[in-house]
Formats: C-alpha cells, sequence, structure tokens
C-alpha cells in the first residue's frame, strides 16, 4: 500500500503503519507518541508479534509529515527494516493518541535493549545546577542508560531489573507514567532521592566518609592511586593515562605488561588532540553505543608512552556514564583515563562488589562503587573504523543483545562458539542472538560466565534449543559444552563458520567464495587450517586453496613464541641450515637446536596453513617481536612497522606484479586445491634484507605480497567457478592494511566483497555461523527423515 | 645358541623353542613354579580377595634411560596389582617376538625382567613365546598379566574420593613420558632425562598398613597422564577436583623439556607414580611417611577433592588464575586462534 491511496483534502485521514525491525524496548512506542502530539494526530500505537502498529487520524499532510518523521527521526536505537501502510476507512476512535498494552505479548519475540551511553538531554540536566538530577551518578531516560545489564527476566519492567530495590519517589514514579514526558516507561528511572548511590572505600573494602566522592576519586588519581570504578556492565581499573608510573604500576600488578590500555578522554575534541579522527570515527565514538574506537595516536601528545608501547593504535572511548561525566567535568581531572577492564587477566570482568574487593585486591588502591546490581557482566565494545564501515572487534555493551536477522528460517538453536574469544549465539526463526563477549574458556571464571551466560539468554529471549552446533575443534570447552547439552550436534568446521557468520550478516545465501584468514582452526583433514580460500554455502564448503602449511613447532608454544614460526619459516627455506643463519640472535642457540630437531623430526609439530602463524613468523625474522605477551602482538607490530612504509602509490602496487603471483601459486593434483607458497617469499625477503636492511619496507612487501596472491587466485577461481561473491573473514584481518588492500584489490577485480561489520572477524563470530550451519543442516536432516 | 638373531623356528615349539627356553628364559626366570613348565601354574589357596590384571607393553625405543621394555612389563604389571591395594603374588610373560630381533636384545630384556622380577619379590610362573615375520610386529612386544590378594579389610576406587581429601603424588611428573617421546624422536636436550619406572607395591603396602581406612584412592596415571587420571577420579567420584599448580612437583629437566617442546607434564605418562586421594586430616603424615620410603622421596600434596561440578578438574595458576583441565583425547592440538 502507499500513501497516495491517502485522500489528501479530506480532514481526516486515518491509516495504519506498520513497522518492523529493532522497534520494541528502543523506545520507539514513546517516539510515536510524541510524534503524534507534534503532529496533533490521534490514534493508537501498540507493539504486536509483528512489529509496531499504528492506527493514526489526522489531515492528510500532517500524515505525511508524521509517517516521514517515523524514519527519519527515529530513536537511535531503532533499526528500522520494514514499513508499510494501509488506509483506514473507519473514523478515528477518539479525538487523543494512546500507547496501549502491547497485543499478543506471550508471543512477542523479546527484543532487549542494549546499554546506551548517557543522552545530550540527560547530560544537560547532569550539568544544570537548577536540575532535580544535577550531578546524580545515575541519571538515566528512555533514549539512554542501562537496560541488557540489569535484566534479570522478561517481560522487560522495572521488577524484573536490578532497579527493583529502588522504588520510584512521587516525583519519579511521575514522569515514569507520563507518555509525554522522557522518563515515560524508563525502567531504571531514578533520582538522588529514590535511586542508587556512590560510595568509596580502601583497599580493604571499608568505607570512607568524604563530603565529595568525584572530588575524592579525582584526589586520589592525581596522587597515582588505581582506582577500580564500578560502572554499567562490570568494573574498570582506572589510572591517569597522562602519566607513566601509574600506568607501569597497574600493568605490573595487573601481569599485563604490554597490552594495549583503553582510554577514556572528555569528549570528541579532547580524543582528536590525542589522535588523528576522521569524521566517521567521531561518529562511531560518540555514537549511542560509545565503543572503544582504535584510533591512531598522534605524535607528541601528553598520553604516557606506555599505554600502547611499539604500537601506533590506541583505544579511546567517550564518558559513557553518568558517573564518568562527573569525573570528567571535574578541574582537576587528568586529559585522559585508562579505563581498563576491572579483571584479573583473561578473566571476565568483576560485577560484584564483594567479588571485586576479594579479586581486585592487590590491584586497586581504592573503590569507587554503587548499589546497583549488576546482573549480566557487558565488557566495552571494540570498534575500528576500516574501508568506511565501523567494524566490531568486540562486540559486548550497547551491542548486544540486539540480533542479526537472516532471510531464512532457523530452527531454535545455538551456536557455542570457539575457544578464545568465544561468544555463543541462540537463533530462533529469521533472528539470531550473538552473546556478548565472554573470552577464553579455559579460564575458569569466564567457562563459568559461557555456562550462566547461555542459561541466561535462553530465558531472556525465550529460545529452548533443539538442536547444537559446535566447532570440529575437539578439546574445546564450547564442543565439550555442546556435547554435554544432550541435544542433536552438528559441528561446522571453523573457517567454515567463519565466512558463514559473513553471509549471516549480509544476508547472503551463497554460494561465494570465501577468504579467511585466521589463526588456527581445526580441518577435516586433521591438520589445522588458518589461511584458506573456501567455496561457501550456508551447509557445506570445498577447500579450493590454502597458504602453504608450515610446520608449526611446539603447538600454542609457537603461537606464543614468534620465532618458532620462523625458525619453521627458515627450515622450509633453508633445511638443516636454518640455525646458522644470522637471524632470531636474541634466542638461545641451543633453544634454536631443538625447534630445528623438531622441525626435522615433526615431534610436536603439526602442519598448519594458519595465516596468523605466517605474520608471527615475518614478525620475528624482521626482529620486531620473538616472543609475544599477548595473542595477536607480533602481528600488530609488523602492522605497525609496515605502516610506516606506506605511501600514495601503495594500491596501485597492489595491481602490478601480475607475472609473479604466478610463480608462488602451486596446484596439489591429488588433492585438488592450491597453495600459495610462502616460503618462496620468504626467501626473497631474506635475500632483500640483507641487502637494503629495510624492516618497513619489507613488512610492507609482505602485505603486498600476500594481498595480491591471494587476490590472483580468488580471481582464477572466479572465472573457473564462475562466482564473483567473496567474503572475507578471520582474526588476521583485524589488521587494517590486509582488509583494506584485499577490499581494493578484489573490488578492482570486478569482485564484490563482503566482509564483517556487525559481526567481528576473530572468532567472536563463529557462532553465527555455526547457528546457521547447524540450523540449516537440522533442518534439512529434519526433513530427511519424515 | 649360535644364532645371533630370532628366527622363525624359535617360536615353531620344536627344538630351537626348547633351547631359547633352556638357555634363555630359565636361566634367568628361574622359579619352581615356571621351572615345572607345566600347561598352567597352580597357586596355592590364598586368604583374601583375587586381584587380577593384564597389559600390553610395545614401547617403542625398547632400551631407553632409566629401564627397557622389559623392566617397564614387570613394573607396570604389579604397579595395576598395588593400586586397588593388591600384594602381588606373580606373572605371566608372553612374548611376541620380531623375527630378526637381536638375540642379544632379548637376553639383556630377559635379564632386566630377571632382575625386576626378583627384586619385586614376584616370580614369573608362566609364559609363551611366539615369533612373527619381520614387519608384522616391532622388534618385541610384551604381555604380562598378574595376581594379586587384596586383604578382606581393603577397598580402593575412584568412586571413594570424597569432599575435602588431599590428593597425593607420590613423585615428580612427567619424567617417563618425557624421556621415552624424545628418544624416539631423535631429540636431544640437554639435563639428564630418565624413566621413572618403578614398582610401588612396597609403597602401597607400607601406606595400607600405617594409614588403614585413610586411602580412598589410588591410580597410576600412566597414559594420558595425572590431568586424565584426575578427570577419572573427579568422573567417577562426582566430584571437582582443584590442583595447584605450584604444589605440582616436577624435576627441572623435565619443565625445561617440556617449555622448548610444547609440552604439559601434567598430560605426560608416568611408570613410577601413584596419586593417592586421602583423608585430609591424615595427609600431613602420609606425606611424611611417603617421604621416607624410597618410592616415594618427592611426594606431595597436589590438589584437593572439592564438591562442585561433577568430574571436573581445576587448576589454580601462580598469577590467581583458574584453568579447566580437559582429559586428553589423542594429540595435543593447537587452540589460538
Ligand atoms: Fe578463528
Ligand atoms: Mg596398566
Ligand atoms: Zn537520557
Ligand atoms: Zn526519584
Amino acid at each position: 500500500m502507499t500513501n497516495s491511496s491517502i485522500r489528501r483534502n479530506a480532514p481526516q485521514n486515518g491509516v495504519e503503519i506498520r513497522v518492523r525491525g529493532i522497534v520494541q524496548g528502543v523506545g520507539f512506542r514513546p517516539f510515536v507518541f510524541q510524534l503524534a502530539s507534534r503532529f496533533a494526530i490521534c490514534g493508537t500505537v501498540t507493539n504486536t508479534s509483528d512489529g509496531v502498529v499504528i492506527r493514526a487520524w489526522a489531515p492528510a499532510a500532517a500524515l505525511l509529515s508524521f509517517q516521514a518523521a517515523l524514519v527519519d527521526q527515529a530513536p537511535p536505537l531503532a533499526r528500522i527494516t520494514d514499513i508499510d501502510h494501509r488506509p483506514l476507512s473507519s473514523p478515528a476512535e477518539s479525538d487523543s493518541f494512546t500507547i496501549l498494552p502491547s497485543r499478543d505479548t506471550g508471543t512477542v519475540l523479546a527484543i532487549i535493549p542494549p546499554d546506551i551511553a548517557l543522552c545530550d538531554d540527560c547530560l544537560a540536566e547532569l550539568r544544570n545546577p537548577a536540575d532535580h538530577r544535577y550531578r546524580y551518578p545515575f541519571i538515566n531516560c528512555t533514549n539512554c542508560g542501562p537496560r541488557f545489564s540489569i535484566i534479570e527476566t522478561l517481560p522487560y519492567d522495572r521488577s524484573r531489573t536490578s532497579m527493583k530495590q529502588f522504588p520510584m519517589c512521587p516525583v519519579c514514579a511521575e514522569e515514569y507514567k507520563d507518555p509525554a514526558n522522557r522518563r515515560y516507561h524508563a525502567q531504571p528511572n531514578a533520582c538522588p532521592v529514590c535511586g542508587p548511590q556512590l560510595s568509596w572505600h580502601d583497599r580493604n573494602g571499608s568505607t570512607l566518609t568524604v563530603d565529595d566522592i568525584i572530588a575524592a576519586a579525582i584526589g586520589a588519581i592525581n596522587s597515582g592511586a588505581i582506582l577500580a570504578i564500578r560502572g554499567l556492565g562490570g568494573f574498570h581499573l582506572c589510572v591517569d593515562a597522562c602519566s607513566e608510573a601509574p600506568v607501569a604500576q597497574l600493568r605490573e600488578r595487573k601481569r599485563r605488561p604490554a597490552k594495549p590500555l583503553a582510554v577514556m578522554v572528555a569528549d570528541v575534541a579532547a580524543a582528536r588532540r590525542l589522535c588523528n579522527l576522521s569524521d566517521e570515527q567521531a561518529r562511531v565514538l560518540s555514537g549511542p553505543q560509545h565503543p572503544i574506537v582504535l584510533l591512531t595516536v598522534r605524535p607528541q601528545t601528553k598520553l604516557a608512552t606506555n599505554l600502547a608501547p611499539q604500537l601506533s593504535d590506541i583505544g579511546i572511548m567517550l564518558p559513557y556514564t553518568p558517573l564518568h561525566h562527573l569525573l570528567f567535568t571535574h578541574p582537576d581531572c587528568p586529559a585522559a583515563l585508562v579505563m581498563t577492564s576491572g579483571n584479573v587477566g583473561g578473566e571476565p570482568i568483576c560485577t560484584d562488589n564483594k567479588e571485586a574487593f576479594r579479586r581486585l585486591a592487590g590491584i586497586a588502591d581504592f573503590f569507587l562503587l554503587h548499589n546497583r546490581d549488576i546482573v549480566t557482566r557487558v565488557d566495552d565494545s571494540v570498534v575500528k573504523v576500516v574501508a568506511g564501515h565501523p567494524r566490531l572487534m568486540r562486540r559486548s555493551r550497547g551491542y548486544v543483545p540486539a540480533p542479526i536477522l537472516v532471510p531464512y528460517e532457523l530452527p531454535a538453536i545455538i551456536g557455542c562458539g570457539g575457544g578464545l574469544k568465544s561468544t555463543f549465539s541462540l537463533a530462533r526463526g529469521k533472528t539470531i542472538f550473538p552473546s556478548q563477549h565472554i573470552g577464553d574458556l579455559f579460564n575458569l571464571p569466564s567457562y563459568d560466565f559461557y555456562r550462566e551466560s547461555v542459561i541466561n539468554l535462553k530465558r531472556l529471549f525465550a529460545i529452548e534449543p533443539v538442536a547444537a552446533c559446535c566447532d570440529l575443534h575437539p578439546d574445546y570447552l564450547s564442543s565439550h559444552f555442546a556435547k554435554e547439552l544432550g541435544l542433536p550436534l552438528y559441528r561446522a568446521q571453523h573457517h567454515h563458520a567463519h565466512a558463514v557468520a559473513v553471509m549471516a550478516e549480509h544476508g547472503l545465501s551463497g554460494p561465494v567464495l570465501a577468504v579467511v584468514l585466521d589463526g588456527t582452526g581445526y580441518g577435516t583433514d586433521g591438520t589445522i587450517w588458518g589461511g584458506e580460500l573456501l567455496q561457501v554455502d550456508l551447509t557445506s564448503f570445498h577447500r579450493l586453496g590454502c597458504l602453504e602449511p608450515l610446520p608449526l613447532p611446539g603447538g600454542d608454544a609457537a603461537a606464543a613464541e614468534p620465532w618458532r614460526m620462523a625458525m619453521a619459516c627458515l627450515f622450509r627455506c633453508f633445511g638443516e641450515k636454518a640455525c646458522d643463519a644470522p637471524y632470531l640472535v636474541d634466542i638461545d642457540p641451543a633453544r634454536r637446536r631443538v625447534v630445528l630437531q623438531m622441525l626435522e623430526s615433526g615431534f610436536n609439530t603439526p602442519l598448519t596453513s594458519s595465516c596468523g602463524r605466517l605474520f608471527d613468523a615475518i614478525a620475528a625474522l624482521l626482529g620486531l617481536q620473538s616472543v609475544s605477551s599477548f595473542e595477536g602482538e607480533a602481528a600488530m607490530r609488523l602492522e605497525a612497522c609496515a605502516r610506516q612504509a606506506v605511501t600514495n602509490r601503495w594500491q596501485d602496487e597492489l595491481l602490478e606484479h601480475q607475472e609473479d603471483c604466478r610463480l608462488d601459486l602451486h596446484y596439489r593434483e591429488n588433492e585438488q586445491r592450491w597453495e600459495i607458497i610462502s616460503s618462496k617469499f620468504v626467501k626473497r625477503m631474506m635475500d632483500d634484507l640483507d641487502t637494503s636492511g629495510n624492516g618497513p619496507v619489507a613488512a610492507l612487501q609482505f602485505h603486498s605480497w600476500l594481498i595480491t596472491r591471494i587476490s590472483h587466485l580468488v580471481e582464477k577461481l572466479a572465472g573457473r567457478t564462475g562466482i564473483t561473491t567473496v567474503v572475507l573473514s578471520g582474526g588476521c584481518l583485524q589488521n587494517e592494511l590486509l582488509l583494506d588492500g584485499l577490499l581494493f584489490s578484489l573490488g578492482q577485480r570486478g569482485l564484490s566483497t563482503y566482509s564483517g561489520v556487525q559481526i567481528p572477524h576473530n572468532d567472536g563470530g563463529i557462532s553465527v555461523g555455526q547457528a546457521v550451519i547447524g540450523g540449516l543442516q537440522h533442518v534439512s536432516s529434519s526433513t530427511d527423515e519424515s | 645358541m649360535s644364532e645371533t638373531t630370532i628366527l622363525l623356528d624359535h617360536g615353531s615349539g620344536g627344538l630351537a623353542s626348547q633351547q631359547l627356553i633352556g638357555e634363555l628364559f630359565l636361566k634367568y626366570l628361574d622359579s619352581p613354579i615356571l621351572r615345572g613348565l607345566e600347561d598352567s601354574a597352580v597357586i596355592d589357596n590364598q586368604p583374601g580377595k583375587l586381584a587380577f590384571t593384564t597389559d600390553s607393553y610395545v614401547v617403542d625405543p625398547i632400551f631407553f634411560p632409566g629401564g627397557d621394555i622389559g623392566k617397564l612389563a614387570v613394573h607396570g604389571t604389579i604397579n595395576d596389582l598395588a593400586m586397588r591395594g593388591a600384594r602381588p603374588l606373580c606373572l605371566s610373560l608372553g612374548l611376541i617376538l620380531e623375527e630378526g630381533l637381536p638375540l642379544a636384545d632379548l637376553e639383556r630384556i630377559i635379564i632386566s625382567i630377571s632382575e625386576a622380577a626378583n627384586d619385586c619379590g614376584v616370580p614369573i610362573v608362566t609364559g609363551d613365546t611366539k615369533v612373527v615375520p619381520r614387519g608384522k610386529a616391532d622388534k618385541i612386544f610384551i604381555n604380562t598379566s598378574g595376581i594379586g590378594i587384596v586383604p578382606e579389610n581393603v577397598c580402593l576406587s575412584s568412586k571413594q574420593a570424597a569432599t575435602g581429601d588431599a590428593v597425593i603424588l607420590s613423585g615428580t611428573m612427567g619424567d617417563h613420558g618425557i624421556t621415552i617421546m624424545t628418544r624416539r624422536a631423535g631429540i636431544s636436550l640437554q639435563g639428564d632425562l630418565q624413566s621413572d619406572t618403578m614398582a610401588l607395591h612396597r609403597l602401597v603396602a607400607g601406606l595400607l598398613d600405617q594409614f588403614p581406612g585413610r586411602i580412598h584412592v589410588l591410580r597410576d596415571p600412566t597414559r594420558g597422564g595425572v590431568a586424565t587420571s584426575l578427570n577419572e577420579i573427579a568422573a567417577s567420584s562426582g566430584r571437582s577436583i582443584v590442583l595447584d599448580e605450584g604444589l605440582l612437583p616436577v624435576r627441572p629437566e623435565v619443565r625445561a623439556a617440556c617449555e622448548i617442546l610444547g609440552l604439559e607434564a601434567l598430560y605426560l605418562a608416568n611408570e613410577g607414580k601413584c596419586l593417592a586421594v586421602v583423608d585430609q586430616g591424615s595427609a600431613a603424615d602420609i606425606i611424611a611417611a611417603l617421604h621416607r620410603m624410597p618410592e616415594g622421596r618427592d611426594a606431595a600434596i597436589i590438589g584437593t577433592v572439592v564438591d562442585g561440578t561433577a568430574g571436573r578438574v581445576l587448576i589454580n595458576t601462580p598469577i590467581g588464575g583458574s584453568r579447566v583441565v580437559t582429559p586428553l583425547h589423542g594429540e595435543p592440538l593447537p587452540r589460538i586462534c
């Protein structure tokens, strides 16, 4: 139906508008209500199982404006996928506009809003001495504040959140009931009279009584102390980010020697003083989710140099709770604060005050707490803007639990995820709900958090899985967990799942060519994969090509110690002379000899086509990193090194070298797949390096080499298969040069290329792919049986 | 014997076989029952419950620092008996020899078996030898079965691990596994790596004697190592086990070898160690007693049995973390993505 059917001259036209998408629990009905008042429209709005339904009567012009505004001015969190109109012949039912109670609540597909950064209206009130919530650290409204992190069960209602222990005072209750108020049905609505309060404690947890907690906290920060701050979805550890000593102290106490620490600054202008900031980056930084955005630090800033040693990127975020704003509003607040998740290396963040006193004892000098319970842990999300899109590297606060919508039907299924950087996904119908970032499941607290979250989210989304899908890897705890569920179990190959996650996000049904550049994942042939070129559809795949399998001396030890992979490359190039080469001189010769023996005998040395390990090898050969202190460190160093050599000729160079590409490709007749022979490149690189000694140029050449070989091979396979849609995924694509280069180079070859935006490239994304692969396999196996 | 290697004839049951039995087996493994060369050994009736076990040994290499396949075959089966609290009575010895095995090697193994059996005070009372053509076996395979007597009042089983119990390891971890694996691969490492092959029946008898009712479970953490045995104990008792990484006894050479090879000592095989789950109140006394025994010199309390998720084994790391220790399915596979 179209709006043309509205009779323009009649004083009162009626129309029924149905809005589908993410329109529930995002303040959509109050928004409609306010629009209706603005355009003098009468009628009703209600939530149904099939979206929001509006019945509106008004003069035609007003109706038209109203309908346009519905889309143009929709609340920041709403995502309208579909809107249709139907004229109503009946006259207006009343002369006012009403929000009706939800219809068919039993079947409404529960949508829980994510936690949202403080909105401008609330911020203005926070700063207005005349406002009754002036400087109140828990101010919020329908458009902002805690949601997912405080919800216990559905329907979403104050009595089922951790706000239930704070009965609203008459003023708050009045606002809550008034459809014209910004706090209409704002479940966490609170004020200084009735709501949560801050408290201030020493390292032993004893309460300290002070006049102004914010001033006390700023004083402590300025004296070099480490603060544990209870926030929205967990705890932060906070120190002055402009001072080396406290940062060093925090690193030592947190046992985190080198991993970059996230930093919070007052506003976009402050971020711009520290980092190069594009408009898009500024938009993401200050968007409703307020994620951590990875930005390139300007030289010569006030920031402490030990925040992200030897890396060019740093994670920056803006204040997203009223408490953060109060800290930054204090005149003595440092220009930047470290806000790193309050945990012991690798564990999930603490949520409970008592737990924080116990687990953060020995790290924090002071505790800045509050008494609003955190029901569900949510870390800060991490975004990197690459090739014009803000891409999630860690999807948590602000994004979860928003669903991914797909154009096919899935049964109720759980995708159990991977090993490190785990998430799980619950899916039903056309909707997939990825969980928040959970982490390395081998850490017991993370594994418990995972198991607990499965129970919570099953209840919140009302999804009781009838099938499960996990990785092929037998030793992932997520695979053990999947088995214990006792449901029909499907196993998806790791890189197939990576590829299908991208397809799900972009609504592709295949077949596509997938380039998955990853760390390691278990292959169908029992070897370790990780640099894959696959032909993929939603339920199956073929391995068309991969990076040359290299030995992985010591298994996971090779991921922690990139020099081992460098030895593997040298061994491939120079055989037993690998030890004599003048590389890796900082490694004890006895250790090098043992690794050489491992390479010769194959002892605990599986083969892997991993792209991540190839990055490690190159980083170590260039002397950038022989031992890593955190996952991906060597690859990050290599990227930072290569960036120093990037010129504006770089992209053009990616289109040259067509001839050379052929030389590095090898077709394995028996396995019918292509291999990209990386040892050939390594040999050339070592020769060049001997003469030029230019590390950054070599690092960039490696990137160019990889991009051109992959693009060349994809083009060749596209020609052969007739498939021109390409998806890119895998943890290595967190490397901006690589992702940018591949998107450009494949695009120039006339291929349509898709990669993760909402869903992380890393293992945080595979549960989405698993839900699709397992779900569709389950559907076809159930049909086969009947 | 004039030949220097094993021939198919040596397994024929004919003259060559008899020569082998006379000139090798009886010479070294002499015991009154074996000497009879009857079709089966007849053992006098003993008071108590009968324990019966069997195990086959196919280790490669057959000679290694700290022992050989023969010693392993004696100790391994005695230990299986001991883990149920049995006093080992006697063993059988079944040999499968590959044609071409140097007789000198066989003799060396038989001498080793004889020494081990004598040291343990457990005679070989019956045996059998077969020879298979080249390539049908690898040098020598040995099967030993053993019979032992369990005193009426003794009942050890993984099911009996109780909440609060202490978990004791009788000595250092991984010595056997790392020695065999590196030898097989031809990897030479600094430091003295040796198999720990050793019989534990005296240690067990001593503990059961001094601490009646206090020892709840005994297991020998052979293939799959301490991690796998503890997972089995946790699963059959329906409890959790929490280890403390700082308390795990590992020789520095083994630790260094594991580090460079990318292995975990928790998963390496042991051949002269036992895990004991014991009453918490007696744990300190049990450790003191173990320290007085040659087999238990390096014994340590490594963890505790707790309530919690059934079948789960955890390890607390020195930096305050807690990891889940899964049983080994096969080869360790990389997990880092
Ligand atoms: Fe992966
Ligand atoms: Mg055995
Ligand atoms: Zn607000
Ligand atoms: Zn109030």
